[in-house]
């Protein structure tokens, strides 16, 4: 097998990975913003309940949680088995979601109470001191930090093949048993070149932000 | 009848009464100055008269409008409290600039959302846009900034942020401009600007009342002072009265720390 059948193969093993990417950040970036509206509600119990989830998901291993997700249905309730990209799928939103809330959380709470003050006395309604006062500075304090956690899923999304979503990796490592070991290796240029203009599109964002200070 | 009347005003924070019942009234165009130790409640007060505490008790009027009534808290509208806001501007102890908007940008802002709701704002956005940015640099030029117009705050020394906040209450013309220690934030060769601009305000007759450590500053500036400790109005009168010839003990105990320095 050539080296450009090696290729294209795993080029749509990348396919799935990136697509399995892109649909968590855009389910799990507005429901991290959900749970951090929950978990700093002013009703305790929704507070508490928020709380004890995103523990219980940042606490345990997310390959644990994408079998869990996936197979735990059809053994507790004899449920059919979802698909297995879609379970991937929302083990990944909800496991990044958990994450995000937290940096969520953490900006929102760095932006000192003066910004909203100096809105309220101006006679800025409440959403418009949130869409024209502390939006941007929030999101200047959390590309960082969220840029951090999508080089980590780029590379998280491997863990997809324990319930055999065909990404890269899981076609890499069918090599193996045709006696082939570098494809799997090989796999490693993808997610590099992947995180390499990952990195560089953050970068740039960061820059644009770059002309305040907050 | 005075412009501002303060009457009873109470607050306490858990157990601490901070506020003990505060009258105090203000004519137009009249300078009022708060002096007391730190702790007397001064900024409370402050904070209580612009909304950003509630008070438990008392009532503001504004030229015979009530601003706020302890009794009526929860019965008004979010938009009904933000109209009666928008008699009084603030000016922080630490400015609170919005830091991702030019100098220009954080004096329009509010007046701009404002425009927005103008029932003629959508035929004549353009005109309205124009006003409210010759007004803004009027106010800019005004506070001594017009050169600094597209800077960011961080790009500006603590007094000229000062300046631009003033700028920003300015510019929805509040009847009553409350200020916090305006120039405790600064270095002493930074407060002058700030003073400059307070007097060429009471020169143009605007009511202030302003919290403040200048003991020289309140005696030039002011029509009334009043001074605060325990939660109390323990003294107010003309600055000749309460800083040449105070009454109460307490009075004479606080200034005598500052011409002893
Ligand atoms: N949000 C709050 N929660 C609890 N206590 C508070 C709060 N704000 C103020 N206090 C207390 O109220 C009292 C009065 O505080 P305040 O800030 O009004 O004093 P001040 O006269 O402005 O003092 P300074 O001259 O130091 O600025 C202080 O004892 C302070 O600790
Ligand atoms: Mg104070």
């Amino acid at each position: 097998m050539s080296f450009w059948e090696v290729t294209l193969s795993l080029l749509r093993g990348l396919g799935t990975t990136g697509r399995l990417f892109f649909l968590t950040l855009l389910f799990a970036l507005p429901l991290g913003l959900l749970i951090c509206m929950a978990s700093t509600s002013r009703f305790a119990p929704l507070r508490w309940l928020t709380k004890t989830v995103v523990w219980v998901v940042r606490g345990s291993p997310l390959m644990l949680q994408i079998l869990i997700v996936y197979y735990g249905p059809g053994l507790v309730f004899g449920w059919p088995l979802l698909p297995r990209f879609i379970a991937a799928l929302v083990t990944f939103a909800i496991n990044y979601a958990c994450y995000f809330s937290e940096i969520y959380r953490g900006g929102i709470q760095s932006i000192p109470r003066g910004q909203y003050e100096a809105g309220q006395v101006l006679g800025l309604t409440r959403s418009q001191v949130f869409f024209k006062v502390t939006l941007l500075q929030l999101v200047k304090r959390i590309v960082p930090p969220m840029g951090n956690e999508f080089i980590t899923l780029v590379k998280d999304t491997a863990l997809a093949r324990v319930i055999m979503v065909y990404e890269i990796i899981w076609i890499g490592e069918s090599y193996i048993k045709k006696g082939m070991m570098w494809p799997l290796f090989y796999t490693a240029v993808f997610y590099l070149i992947a995180n390499g203009v990952l990195t560089v599109l953050l970068n740039k964002f960061e820059k644009k932000l770059d002309y305040f200070k907050a | 009848m005075a412009m501002l009347e303060v009457q009873n005003i109470r607050k306490s924070f858990g157990k601490l009464e901070v506020l003990k019942g505060i009258d105090f009234s203000l004519e137009k165009g009249q300078v009022l100055s708060i002096i007391g130790s730190s702790g007397s409640g001064k900024t409370t007060l402050l904070r209580c008269l612009t909304f950003l505490e509630r008070a438990e008790q008392g009532s503001v009027t504004v030229n015979g409008d009530t601003i706020f009534d302890a009794a009526e808290v929860g019965k008004i509208s979010a938009a009904e409290q933000r109209r009666r806001q928008l008699h009084f501007g603030l000016v922080f102890q630490n400015f609170n600039l919005f830091p991702q908007y030019t100098v220009l940008q954080n004096v329009c802002l509010a007046p701009k959302l404002q425009a927005k709701e103008r029932p003629d704002y959508k035929q004549h956005t353009k005109e309205i846009i124009a006003e409210i940015e010759a007004k803004a640099h009027a106010l800019i030029d005004q506070v001594g900034l017009s050169a600094k117009c597209d800077a960011y705050p961080w790009q500006l020394s603590g007094g000229q942020q000062q300046r631009v906040a003033i700028a920003r209450a300015l510019a929805l013309d509040p009847e009553i401009l409350f200020f916090d220690e305006p120039t405790s934030a600064l270095d002493p060769e930074l407060t002058g600007e700030i003073l400059h601009v307070i007097k060429d305000l009471a020169g143009r007759r605007m009511t202030m009342v302003i919290v403040t450590h200048e003991m020289q500053f309140a005696r030039e500036v002011s029509d009334h002072v009043l001074f605060m400790d325990g939660g109390l109005v323990v003294e107010s009168g003309t600055p000749e009265q309460v800083f040449d010839h105070p009454e109460h003990e307490r009075t004479r105990e606080f200034l005598s720390r500052f011409t002893q320095a």
